[in-house]
């Protein structure tokens, strides 16, 4: 019998949600915070929480002296271009991995994640080598292949997870009526798992959004992303937290109103199959 | 089509090639410093001038070290200039990395540049990177705070007498810090420093034969003066402390001195950022008594031609630009004197309107008494001054300052930081085949 959550307990819990997130949603406030005020007001000591003179100057020298449209471009479409071709790629092969295994699906599927684990600096300079000999260097289509590649391991262990909750007796029915293969995944397979590839379209393309190594690393002009337009205003000799803060504040604003407006879905997706 | 409008179309059609084939579109990787900001701000003069188009691709400086190597050591060819520090100058130049700038200008005047960033610039002689700005260390100090406390500071203080200082103007009460040095952990934040301190206490990293001299009483001497000072009269958390937070706290008035970078005098007094902008003094970077060398480094942001850039005639076309006498004028003329790119090119110092800024001739004197080929009491194989011009000091010299930061914090007796030193510096230069 599932216990009666009293009043008073659950105003506790409420509380403690909104303690824990605020905690975790704090240096995203006050790196918003930072981008309103001066470099002095910035590093001021008590820290200056909200009574300060507010200003946009820092927006107006950031949009002055960088493309912002251009990095935000190239955030997306390689963001978004490395999610629709980790999907393309994903979705057969976790359908065969969930309806159609074989003895070695789960090796497969471990030697997958296993390229996640090694460090990306290791390879750096092999993928560096081959970006100069195919001309992919500083070019969104190369973004692209990389940003999916490194994230196909964590889109195909997801969609696995998904289609395994899916019943195979819907897919034998439908191939009973005749369906062919395309038509068993795009028409039965793919919407019952809707939710599912919504939240992996979310997380990869959040994940590909926020890269930073592979990004800085093989753009310098044409394809630079946001990462990089952050990082143009970290400073080792001289205190630029203000302009820092604004810069940050503009390259994580569409991802998080991307995130605000879809939450429902991602945390549909991210608990589907976690209650049985 | 008629044979006025053919014509039309082939002269348009010959000016554009014409101007293509003179204007190229440069792209130049660089730091986020105040000064590197300020020139990218002037780039329509060169545009003007030359034709040619810039693209500039800013990072932060570890970030910059990074991507510059893998594109230079790949010949990515991803950059036409690359803004690189004496570090890694004359070891790209020695590897036929960087394109040899002795074919600049007579206007440029080359012998104009410093002699101590020109030797720290060059390989064998030859120039491969053109100082945009450069910068020793000294001491920067409040004024109001040392007449409060009845004493003068000399233009060239001892350790001893820099104690004595940081013990009078200590003022806890009133959240003073008698003095702000760096700690944080790397080889150019605190790393550099912890060097350059030692140096003035004696100690080398290698003798001639490189092998470490950590534990030798030099170095310790050096750091359990270090670590007592900062103790006694530093700012908490100084373990962590770079130059960054450093300055934070002088322009907020929590420091009685400061030793660091000669770039930061401008900071420090200006009155828009400092709230002791009014206050401030300077001197040469101390030593301990009776050592000739003092704790001062030397250290450019340099401009260099990765070998094999297509655009070479550009790349020198700005360089020769961005590190001219003129572009120094254009900044006098549109923000002041005390803006300009500092410590690179002697005229510099001998113009008048410069030689009234406050910190100009502290700068000069500190940049003259810093010599890359000779660091140090003792002889050394190697050249530099807060680094040792090789390869593997970049992580061996990290990892060292990592062990030193934690012996800062308390997590290790200096003895143990310092055995640890003498380990990694000892196993690092085995395995790279230098002993």
């Amino acid at each position: 019998m599932a216990r009666a959550v009293t009043p008073r307990r659950k105003l506790i819990n409420t509380g403690l949600a909104w303690a824990i997130g605020l905690l975790i949603f704090f240096p995203i406030l006050w790196t918003i915070l930072t981008s309103f005020k001066t470099e002095a007001q910035a590093i001021a000591s008590p820290p200056l929480f909200l009574g300060f003179d507010w200003t946009l100057e820092n927006y107006g020298v950031v949009m002055e002296r960088s493309n912002y449209a251009r990095f935000l471009m190239n955030s997306i479409i390689i963001a978004g271009g490395s999610t629709v071709l980790g999907l393309i790629v994903a979705v057969p092969a976790a359908w065969s991995m969930a309806f159609v295994p074989s003895r070695r699906t789960k090796d497969i599927l471990l030697w997958m994640l296993s390229t996640k684990m090694l460090p990306a600096v290791g390879v750096l300079y092999p993928i560096y080598l081959l970006f100069i000999q195919l001309g992919l260097l500083d070019s969104r289509a190369g973004l692209v292949i990389v940003m999916m590649l490194i994230n196909l391991p964590i889109i195909v262990w997801m969609l696995y997870t998904y289609f395994r909750e899916i019943p195979v007796e819907i897919l034998e029915a439908a191939r009973m009526d005749g369906a062919t293969l395309k038509e068993e995944v795009l028409y039965i397979l793919t919407p019952m798992a809707v939710p599912g590839i919504a939240s992996t379209m979310l997380l990869n393309f959040i994940l590909a959004w926020n890269e930073a190594f592979w990004t800085l690393n093989l753009t310098a002009v044409d394809a630079a992303p946001l990462t990089a337009f952050i990082a143009s205003y970290s400073s080792p000799e001289g205190l630029f937290f203000a302009k820092l803060s604004a810069a940050s504040t503009m390259a994580i604003a569409p991802i998080l109103i991307l995130g605000w407006f879809s939450q429902k879905q991602l945390v549909r997706g991210l608990t589907f199959g976690a209650v049985k | 089509m008629s044979f006025r409008n053919a014509l039309r179309a082939a002269t348009a059609l010959s000016l554009i090639t014409a101007s293509g084939a003179y204007a190229e579109t440069i792209t130049i990787a660089t730091v986020n410093n105040g000064d590197m900001i300020r020139m990218q701000g002037y780039t329509d003069d060169f545009t003007a001038k030359t034709g040619h188009e810039v693209e500039w691709v800013t990072l932060e400086e570890n970030v910059l070290r990074q991507r510059v190597t893998t594109d230079i050591t790949t010949k990515g060819g991803q950059f036409d200039i690359m803004t690189i520090g004496m570090y890694e100058t004359p070891i790209w130049g020695a590897n036929g990395w960087l394109v040899p700038l002795d074919d600049l200008s007579a206007e440029y005047d080359v012998d104009d540049i410093l002699p101590a960033m020109r030797g720290g610039l060059s390989h064998d002689g030859t120039l491969y990177a053109a100082p945009f700005y450069g910068e020793s260390s000294m001491v920067m100090y409040r004024t109001d705070l040392m007449e409060k406390a009845g004493l003068d500071m000399p233009d060239a203080p001892t350790w001893q007498f820099i104690r004595e200082a940081a013990a009078a103007m200590d003022d806890p009460a009133n959240d003073i810090n008698g003095i702000c040095l760096r700690g944080k952990a790397g080889w150019g934040e605190g790393g550099a420093f912890i060097t350059v301190t030692g140096n003035s206490f004696g100690a080398r990293w290698f003798d001639e034969e490189w092998n470490a001299q950590f534990d030798q009483p030099e170095w310790k001497a050096a750091l359990d003066f270090y670590v007592n000072l900062m103790n006694d009269y530093g700012p908490e958390g100084f373990a962590t402390n770079g130059f960054n937070e450093n300055l934070s706290l002088f322009q907020q008035g929590k420091c009685g001195m400061w030793i660091d970078a000669t770039v930061a005098a401008s900071f420090v007094t200006n009155p828009n950022d400092s709230t002791v902008a009014e206050h401030v003094g300077f001197a040469l970077a101390p030593n301990a008594e009776g050592v000739e060398k003092r704790a001062n480094w030397l250290w450019a942001w340099a401009l260099a031609i990765p070998a094999g850039t297509q655009k070479e005639a550009a790349a020198k076309q700005f360089i020769e630009w961005a590190t001219s006498k003129e572009y120094i004028e254009l900044v006098a003329a549109k923000e002041g004197w005390a803006n300009v790119p500092p410590g690179a090119r002697t005229s510099l110092y001998e113009t008048p309107e410069y030689q009234d800024v406050p910190f100009a001739k502290m700068t000069l004197d500190s940049i003259n008494a810093a010599d890359p080929t000779d660091p140090t009491v003792d002889p050394v194989p190697y050249v530099g001054i807060q680094f040792v011009a090789i390869p593997e000091f970049a992580g061996m010299a990290t990892e060292v300052s990592q062990e030193f930061s934690a012996a800062y914090a308390g997590q290790q007796t200096v003895d143990e930081a310092l055995a640890k030193a003498q380990a990694i510096a000892t196993e690092v230069m085995e395995a790279a085949g230098y002993r």
